[in-house]
């Protein structure tokens, strides 16, 4: 599915890695039999809670829920952001127009958008996918005005002078020029946003990680808890991993 | 296919009203189907101004371009820029097929012609790699193919082999007649290389230092094909074209080497 040099660049630095994880799960188990309590259970304890909790179902369900509102708020922030972005490259006017908004959006805590979009849109999938947005929105489109004020025109007017299409001139001539401030907005912001969706879950849903993650705590089902980090972070790592390097491998091969 | 350049000024705003910068002082001339034109002017007098005009890629101007009598920017332009301006992005193939029209829907005829030009200019064994791989006079060839590969009804052309080592320029120059031979077209070129321009032209319109304007406008009076850049024909040519006009020519190439020899 995907090359493994790829992910790691040398064989070497793939075993170094395979090591500095062992190490870590070596640390955690000795650190857990010292401690001897329910509070920090070791990793094998974590293992046996998660294949426990795959078994009953309700792991899949729920982290299948969250992963689909992270996709929908990614995708939702990506391409409003990069249209605000792309705009406030461009104009002047634009840029001056909206920055007081973005300065407000990119300090305005993400609890508080969390809070009001409950209360203004009720506990739905809107309220969700607005609040997850709106924290995203404004870090995408600080990157992708980067990249559009970085545009180089002499292409552009490549592209006006043999008089290609609109979408060829997006495509062939512009959009490339954006890929790895695009590539760059993606990845960071695939783990804010599977963050803070836990967080609104965890407020206001009544299932997906967060909220499981909420009854855990009231549980204090340390075991459940950790095991359910893992599983995400797991699938976020697939995702990162599959989708995104060797998306990012393919647009940049040009570069050397 | 008869190329008319009717330019009253092209003006460009300054931050002081009333004080606008004069790129271009009145320019009127016609280009004939078939020739080859080059403008010869020392830098900064508009010369680029001039092509991005009769591109159509400068909209703003006071006055009218045409090729028999409909705006240029409707036409097929070959267009070859100081810089080879290259997708990055692209291949070589596919950034020649890029400007091809129709290319999406899969016309093999221009497919043939790419792969075909690029044959010609010895990038057979190159199409499927990246710009970035490429040496200078090699992205050059690439820019010169993406010009014909749309048949130009006009081959505007913008100082395209400076900044390229003597025998890359000399190579290219070279490598443009005959292609130009094969596939005739009307053809603006820019240079501020006399040598170049007695080199290549059936005629040489000179322009003033800034704000442009055309100062002289001379028939090549070599036929074709012609021997090389410094030979002895060349040379007398310019002798006697800086004694007729010595004040024509200041600041441009081969005319200080001249001035040294004399």
């Amino acid at each position: 599915m995907f090359d493994l040099k790829v992910l790691s660049g040398s064989p070497s630095s793939f075993w170094l890695r395979f090591f500095s994880l062992c190490l870590l799960l070596l640390v955690w188990g000795v650190i857990a039999a010292i401690a001897d309590s329910s509070l920090l259970p070791g990793p094998w304890a974590v293992a046996v809670n998660m294949v426990a909790h795959l078994r009953e179902g309700d792991l899949l369900y729920h982290t299948g829920i969250t992963l689909a509102r992270v996709v929908v708020a990614f995708v939702v922030s990506m391409i409003i952001g990069t249209v605000i972005g792309i705009c406030m490259g461009h104009s002047k006017t634009m840029d001056t127009f909206f920055d007081g908004w973005l300065v407000l959006g990119l300090n305005v805590p993400a609890l508080v958008i969390i809070i009001l979009c409950y209360i203004w849109f009720g506990l739905t999938e809107v309220a969700v996918i607005v609040a997850v947005a709106i924290n995203k929105i404004p870090l995408v489109v600080v990157t992708v005005r980067e990249g559009a004020r970085a545009v180089d025109r002499e292409l552009l007017q490549v592209a006006q002078v043999y008089h290609l299409s609109r979408a060829k001139t997006l495509f062939k001539a512009y959009l490339p020029q954006l890929y790895p401030y695009l590539m760059a907005a993606a990845r960071s912001g695939l783990s804010l946003i599977w963050k803070i969706v836990l967080v609104v879950e965890l407020l206001g849903r009544s299932n997906g990680v967060g909220f499981q993650l909420h009854s855990f705590f009231q549980f204090f089902d340390i075991a459940s808890i950790l095991a359910y980090t893992l599983a995400f972070v797991g699938v976020v790592l697939f995702f990162e991993m599959a989708v995104l390097r060797p998306l990012e491998v393919r647009l940049t091969r040009w570069r050397l | 296919m008869t190329l008319d350049v009717h330019i009253r000024a092209k003006t460009y705003p300054s931050r002081t009203p009333g004080e606008d910068h004069t790129a271009i002082a009145g320019i009127d001339f016609s280009v004939p189907e078939g020739q080859f034109t080059c403008i010869v002017g020392p830098s900064g007098c508009g010369k680029t101004t001039l092509l991005n005009i009769v591109s159509g890629l400068e909209q703003e101007v006071d006055g009218t371009v045409s090729l028999n009598g409909r705006p240029t920017d409707e036409a097929h332009l070959g267009y070859m820029f100081q810089t080879p301006r290259l997708m990055p992005w692209l291949s070589v193939l596919e950034n020649v097929r890029l400007v091809i029209e129709g290319a999406a829907n899969g016309d093999m005829g221009d497919e043939a012609l790419a792969r075909h030009l690029l044959k010609e200019m010895d990038l057979g064994d190159v199409m499927d790699a990246f710009p970035s791989r490429l040496s200078g006079g090699m992205m050059r060839r690439v820019a010169l193919a993406r010009a014909f590969v749309v048949k130009p009804r006009l081959l505007l052309m913008d100082e395209p082999f400076i900044s390229l080592d003597e025998p890359v320029a000399k190579r290219l120059r070279r490598l443009l007649l005959e292609i130009w031979n094969e596939r005739p077209t009307t053809v603006l070129f820019i240079t501020h290389d006399l040598n170049e321009a007695l080199f290549l032209a059936d005629r040489i319109l000179f322009m003033s230092p800034s704000p442009g304007r055309i100062v002289h406008d001379y028939t090549v009076p070599l036929a074709r094909p012609r021997a090389k850049l410094a030979s002895k024909e060349i040379r007398t040519l310019r002798q006697s074209l800086l004694k007729e006009h010595p004040d024509l020519l200041t600041g441009l190439i081969g005319v200080e080497e001249e001035e040294k020899e004399s």
